[in-house]
């Protein structure tokens, strides 16, 4: 755009008027395109989902084909313990190399941590769910719990590394020189001054984290694998959410699919809670978690 | 992760010393006979992630657009937090949603339509069974959006002000500024692209829904296809011997290297793009 197109007639201004609006029209059409399918997803699932949700979904075990009722317990039971799992492993991982990169950074390494991170989190889950595999169930020679919690805990690092990192650099840096003045060591100030200070920040990331791994099932297919079956052993295969969905959708059974759609409501409920939650307490202070 | 694409490397070990190179280039992918070439996932891969691009690119920009410069505050944070939560949802949610609404869809109002307005293209014949390789784009496209939409808004918004009012004062319309601010995030927006595109070519569950699952390499857009990442969701656990696991384990290294490769590059972009403008 030179100067010169710019002070031309008026009738090329209508003609450049009348496009810039066009853009612009398009922009909301492209915005409603966006918002469109997520309110309908959403709906939608709700829908049906309330329809086949009851008291006995939450808390009877799932049963046989043919057989009407019947729920999806041990499949949230199972979905908690994994969640609990990942979190053992995902959550002091992530703390402490989120700590480091954050307080300790400057060197090589610490970039180098950076960007494994960065490229951890782009990683698709279904490589680490191989990975947790080759790991774990050929080393101990079945699928189980252990090896589900363990994928979950690997996709898990990299979104808690990454929010506390960002959370302790928040922290104004006076109070760190305020804490080191009074003679306190540096990890002492670390732990009890900064990371005291970053903690309501570094939760609400957590919980973003646990809402994106509570949906996960690329990884689980062959490491937590699926069970009919109520299990609380953490070295035998364990049921859980996302491939009791993807089981009972695939089948050819009216009723499954039902209790699948319910089964997709509360996962669809727990992700939406979850994020209306940190939305409330951080208002706006993560714009993406990408 | 070193780890990671050690054990990878080594776990393949039996398929690539047996395949070699023709893995990659051969499409015969047959558990039964011990034959297997990856070919027709890698093809199913790239052209569903490609047609998502294409779909979503245009209407992520509209969004970025909107969101960065024309919605007002309630507008901005209720779309945007819209936004997130669709980035939010679980995978298998899009797919179990793409199974039962979209894929009906697809086969009784979408693809007849397109058949009889557009059949004399090749690649909108076939037969419409709702599942395939476009039905898999679209729903790649759904998801993808969220993300290449809220990069792209946070890399315009980076763009100084005086920019735009630079271009006002010199009688640009309304398009015309935020097309100079755009041309100025062109890299950082690119970055976003890859970023999703890389996304797209991850994404196991709801692919593995609607793509139809048949390893063949065909020109139809209606016809069923596979991805890389679905095959290993769909076999890996029912795999039982070495030579097969292996071979599955050696598509999942292959989608590893693609991926990294991918990502690596949008975070350059993205970085150098946000980096630029960040003294503002």
């Amino acid at each position: 755009m030179t100067t010169k197109d710019i002070f031309i007639t008026d009738k090329n201004l209508k003609y450049r008027k009348l496009k810039s609006n066009m853009v612009l029209i398009f922009c909301v059409f492209a915005s409603i395109l966006t918002v469109l399918p997520l309110l309908y997803i959403f709906f939608y699932t709700t829908a049906s989902g309330f329809t086949h949700l009851s008291l006995d979904f939450l808390i009877q075990m799932p049963k046989p084909v043919g057989e009407t009722g019947g729920g999806m317990a041990n499949a949230i039971v199972g979905t908690l313990i994994l969640i609990g799992l990942a979190s053992v492993i995902g959550i002091p991982v992530g703390i402490l190399s989120g700590i480091y990169v954050a307080e300790y950074s400057g060197g090589i390494f610490s970039n180098i941590v950076k960007f494994v991170t960065d490229v951890l989190s782009g990683t698709p889950s279904i490589i680490i769910g191989i990975f947790a595999y080759t790991v774990i169930v050929l080393t101990t020679g079945s699928f189980s719990a252990l090896s589900g919690g363990f994928a979950l805990g690997i996709i898990m690092i990299p979104t808690v590394t990454r929010i506390t990192e960002e959370m302790l650099k928040l922290v104004p840096q006076s109070i760190r020189e305020a804490s080191l003045a009074l003679g306190i060591s540096r990890w002492r100030t670390t732990l009890n001054i900064v990371l005291k200070t970053a903690l309501p920040g570094i939760t609400t990331g957590i919980l973003l984290a646990i809402a994106r791994i509570a949906g996960e099932t690329a990884p689980l297919l062959f490491t937590s694998f699926g069970n009919q079956f109520f299990s609380l052993s953490l070295d035998e295969p364990i049921a859980s959410l996302p491939i009791q969905i993807y089981n009972y959708a695939k089948s050819p059974y009216t009723d499954w699919h039902q209790q699948a759609w319910a089964g997709a409501m509360v996962l669809v409920l727990l992700v939406f809670i979850i994020n209306l939650i940190v939305r409330f307490f951080t208002k706006n202070k993560f714009s993406s978690d990408v | 992760m070193l780890d990671i694409i050690y054990e990878m490397f080594i776990n393949s070990y039996p398929s690539r010393s047996q395949f070699g190179l023709s893995f990659i280039f051969s499409q015969d992918w047959d558990p039964v006979k011990d034959k297997f070439g990856a070919l027709a996932f890698i093809y199913g891969t790239i052209v569903s992630s490609i047609i998502a691009l294409i779909i979503s690119l245009p209407v992520s920009l509209g969004v970025a657009i909107f969101l960065s410069e024309m919605a007002g505050k309630f507008l901005k944070t209720t779309i945007g937090f819209l936004v997130e939560i669709l980035a939010a949802i679980p995978s298998i949610i899009f797919g179990f949603w793409g199974l039962f609404v979209l894929v009906p869809f697809m086969r009784n109002t979408v693809q007849p339509f397109l058949q009889s307005t557009l059949g004399f293209i090749p690649i909108f014949s076939g037969t419409n069974i709702g599942t395939g390789m476009l039905t898999a784009g679209i729903i790649l496209a759904i998801m993808i959006t969220p993300i290449i939409s809220a990069i792209s808004r946070d890399v315009i918004k980076a763009i100084p002000n005086s920019q735009r009012e630079a271009a006002y004062a010199l009688g640009a319309t309304r398009w015309e500024a935020i097309r100079m601010a755009l041309l100025n995030a062109k890299s950082g927006i690119l970055g976003a692209t890859v970023l999703g595109f890389g996304r797209a070519v991850g994404e196991t569950m709801a692919v593995t829904m609607v793509i139809g699952n048949r390893a063949q390499i065909s020109a139809g857009l209606f016809d069923p296809a596979y991805s890389m990442a679905s095959v290993i969701a769909n076999e890996f656990a029912e795999a039982s011997k070495t030579i097969h696991v292996s071979a599955l384990i050696e598509v999942g290294l292959l989608l590893f290297v693609v991926t990294f490769i991918i990502n690596s590059l949008a975070r350059l972009l993205i970085y150098t793009a946000t980096k630029k403008y960040d003294t503002r």
